[in-house]
């Protein structure tokens, strides 16, 4: 009983960052119709920017905060300088161009800091908690606060605010913004900056547990895609939840499945896309689109 | 001087032209209305104006050239566009629909004001401000367009086709609205309607286009009593 409620505190931990991770794809999805394959090497970018940080001597808080601000203004001028220009090309021409920069971020990680492994600090003590008769890792725990106070400061940013609320305009209907006077461009160019922030978050809470290097997102990107898919790519609640299904039902089925182990974990994830994808294509949360013809 | 003058505006659509150098204007508080058959260019004459569609020509909003200027940069100076099908944000509640009607104003403690004169108007929709505009009828749907439109306190109030697929007596009670905000307001009106008897009646002077052109224009009294307007228009 204890490693089951174990297994499913720690499944909750990472489940929140694949589905942060999957809430960043399904945040530009929403506003653009494209995946952006440069979400988790992003994230890895970040991370080992605060790594820099931290190995210069700056406090944890101080360096995680720093590089969320880097990582909104990089999102920013990401979108503004690469994605802008073909913006209204084919969907295949923004994919090529999102690979592209995951294949940029992955070298220039590799060039400026080597594929070598590092180990990455967490902000949480290292001594386990002890609640009733079971231990939780302080950094589940904490991961998990924070992936859910992030998701909280979103949530009320979107719900409650003037901007958030012509960003999801801009998002749904580009036509009428504009004839609301909302500035579009910018508002997508904000919604890379925010989905970068997230990723940034993601990547800091995950390097800890699967040590820093630049392939570390390959995997996560994988769990990422089957969190929003199974929340459906149309729900950014819905690919938040789809994370944490994702990341106990990997947990235990891990745990359990004598023949799966952690060897084949990530065939899960895969298995799982694949079953939502043929049983219910728009996920659990996402709008199934009908287009006129 | 008129609050919005068009000089030889042209408009395209890939090859093909669909504007051949119109002109016409809006009187300061003033109605006007562009009449013709579907095609004729009313739709893209609107679109023209707020810098939908690329388009050559002079356009002067009280007195300052506007064309060319990207669409949300007009519609801040106080034009408001109520576009053809009505541009609903469908997963947005009512209200949300409203508040980003607003968008471009910068008046802290205007909008609740302004809110409540829109429920004023339109009671229906203070009934629904919560509900997803997605699920409101048609008629319903028009009324929130319109109010969007208003939120934007605008001088200058273009509407396509508002009484499109609606029940007379909502058309009657949209176009009673448009009046009132007119006279109240001193708003001015860009008006394109099916209803050439109620667009005439409504509007002070009257245009009327054929494939892109301008063929007949004058105060909407004189084009009331034109023949070829009666017989094609008007039906007696």
């Amino acid at each position: 009983m204890e490693i089951f409620v174990q297994q499913v505190v720690s499944g909750l931990a990472t489940g929140g960052i694949y589905g942060s991770v999957a809430l960043a794809l399904v945040m530009i999805y929403q506003a653009t119709d494209v995946v952006n394959f440069a979400q988790g090497e992003m994230a890895m970018f970040s991370t080992y920017l605060a790594w820099s940080m931290l190995n210069a001597g700056v406090p944890y808080w101080a360096a995680f905060f720093a590089t969320l601000a880097v990582a909104f203004v990089g999102g920013l001028l990401i979108e503004r300088v690469v994605i802008r220009p073909v913006e209204n090309a084919p969907v295949l021409t923004v994919v090529i161009v999102c690979i592209g920069l995951l294949v940029i971020f992955n070298s220039v990680a590799g060039w400026l800091y080597s594929y070598i492994q590092k180990p990455f600090p967490s902000p949480f003590p290292e001594k386990p908690f002890k609640i009733g008769d079971v231990f939780f890792g302080a950094h589940d725990l904490g991961a998990l606060g924070v992936t859910l106070l992030v998701l909280l400061f979103l949530y009320v940013f979107f719900r409650y605010t003037t901007l958030g609320l012509a960003m999801r305009a801009a998002a749904q209907n580009p036509v009428s913004s504009r004839l609301c006077g909302i500035r579009v461009g910018w508002m997508l160019a904000l919604g890379w900056g925010f989905a970068a922030l997230v990723g940034a978050v993601a990547g800091m809470m995950i390097a800890p547990i699967v040590f820093l290097d630049p392939n570390m997102m390959s995997g996560i990107l994988i769990y990422a895609f089957a969190s929003a898919t199974l929340g459906g790519f149309t729900s950014p609640g819905g690919a938040v939840l789809g994370g944490l299904i994702v990341g106990v039902v990997e947990n235990l089925v891990g745990t359990y499945v004598r023949f799966i182990g952690t060897e084949l974990k990530l065939t899960v994830a895969l298995a799982m896309i694949l079953i939502v994808l043929l049983v219910r294509p728009s996920g659990l949360f996402g709008r199934a689109t009908v287009h006129r013809v | 001087m008129a609050l919005l003058e068009v000089e030889g505006l042209e408009a395209r659509y890939g090859w093909t032209k669909v504007l051949h150098g119109i002109r016409f204007a809006v009187e300061d508080g003033g109605i006007t209305t562009i009449l013709g058959a579907n095609g004729a260019g009313k739709t893209t004459t609107l679109r023209a104006v707020c810098g939908m569609v690329r388009a050559t020509g002079d356009v002067r909003f009280d007195g300052q050239r506007i064309d060319g200027r990207a669409t949300e940069d007009i519609v801040r100076l106080g034009i408001a566009h109520v576009p053809e099908g009505r541009g609903t944000f469908v997963q947005l509640s009512v209200e949300e629909n409203l508040r980003l009607g607003a968008y471009a104003r910068r008046e802290p403690g205007a909008l609740a004001r302004d809110l409540a004169r829109i429920y004023d108007h339109f009671p229906v929709l203070g009934e629904r401000r919560r509900q997803i505009a997605g699920s409101l009828s048609g008629g319903e749907q028009q009324m929130l367009a319109v109010g969007r439109a208003l939120m934007l306190r605008p001088r200058l109030l273009l509407l396509d086709e508002p009484s499109l697929g609606l029940a007379p007596l909502v058309a009657r009670e949209i176009f009673r609205i448009v009046r009132a905000i007119n006279r109240d307001e001193r708003v001015g009106v860009l008006l394109v309607e099916q209803n050439v008897a109620t667009a005439l009646d409504l509007a002070d002077h009257a245009y009327l286009l054929e494939t892109g052109r301008v063929v007949v224009s004058g105060p909407s009294a004189e084009l009331r009593r034109d023949d070829a307007i009666r017989r094609s228009y008007l039906g007696y």
